[in-house]
């Protein structure tokens, strides 16, 4: 199984991002935000979190646009799997592969703290093995993670199960505590929770491993 | 040719940044705000000289970088 992780100017979470598929079974290749083609056979993508550009713009607006998010969009839209974690999350929504938009906090502060998610869909790669209904801990960090879309698109994406998770304790005022969407094939999951950093007994959890070996499980049985 | 861009949250949409000015000018003893929204100015030195086009190419800007449309609007001001 082949994993690409992409490093933007301000990225801080790729090398956490290419561990976890590691531990994983993943075979990963780490790929450069002015890169123009992506690894052959690739099974997934991963784009990490943290600052990219500085945050300059709006979040994510200007990564979205770099070269090899061309070919990152290209890739999803052959049906092939993305993980936007955190700015991963806000750049897979500047991409238009996901739908709504982040805002900064309603409180504001920038919140970094171990959070409560239930798990509102079992339809993907990524949330399988956790079953719906599931409740795992995994940290949060982020300053804009306010996830805002009407209520019209949120009953739509219920309803196609595509909300792969909600805040149990809604930190940042998410529209419909929504803490990670998936795209209408189930195969593109943007999410600001980070479970990279939840995979190691180190790490004071382990809630965010299942995720990444969901998808390596699923991708051996195919 | 100069351009000036506005963006601006849509209506409805909370601004929590404007909620906060808004709070910190009540603390200051500014009374009376009834309502602050924060928003932003881009200004843009064209090459073009031809109004009409400058207007369309930063219309463009707009929709593809600009403003997300998902909760901003936009306004284009030429010259």
């Amino acid at each position: 199984m082949r994993a690409a992780v992409v490093t933007f100017p301000g990225s801080n979470c790729d090398r956490d991002l290419a561990v976890a598929f590691e531990q994983t079974g993943f075979e990963v290749t780490r790929v450069w935000h002015k890169d123009t083609s992506l690894p052959d056979n690739l099974d997934v993508i991963g784009l990490p979190g943290g600052f990219s550009f500085g945050d300059y713009l709006r979040c994510g607006a200007i990564a979205a646009n770099a070269p090899i998010c061309r070919e990152v969009k290209a890739f999803a839209e052959r049906g092939g799997h993305v993980l936007g974690v955190c700015n991963g999350f806000q750049i897979l929504l500047e991409t238009g592969l996901l739908p709504g938009a982040l805002m900064r906090n309603a409180n504001l502060h920038f919140i970094c703290k171990p959070i409560g998610l239930r798990v509102d869909s079992a339809e993907s790669p990524f949330t399988a093995a956790y079953g719906k209904g599931a409740e795992i801990t995994v940290p949060i960090a982020h300053h804009d993670g306010n996830y805002q879309i009407d209520d019209q698109t949120i009953a739509r994406l219920d309803g196609e199960g595509r909300v792969a998770f909600r805040y149990l304790d809604n930190p940042n005022g998410s529209a419909g505590d929504i803490a990670g969407v998936l795209s209408a094939n189930h195969r593109v999951l943007g999410m600001m929770p980070h479970p990279e950093r939840a995979i190691d007994p180190l790490h004071g959890g382990t809630d965010g491993r299942a995720m990444f070996s969901s998808l390596a499980e699923m991708l051996v049985s195919a | 040719m100069k351009a000036t861009v506005h963006v601006m949250l849509k209506t409805g949409v909370l601004d929590p940044q404007g909620e906060a000015v808004k709070t910190a000018l009540g603390a200051l003893g500014f009374d009376g705000v009834d309502a602050v929204r924060q928003g932003k100015v881009i200004e843009l030195d064209l090459a073009e000289t031809d109004a009409a086009t400058a207007e369309t190419t930063v219309t463009e800007m707009c929709e593809k970088l600009l403003a997300n449309t998902v909760i901003e609007s936009y306004s284009v001001q030429i010259g």
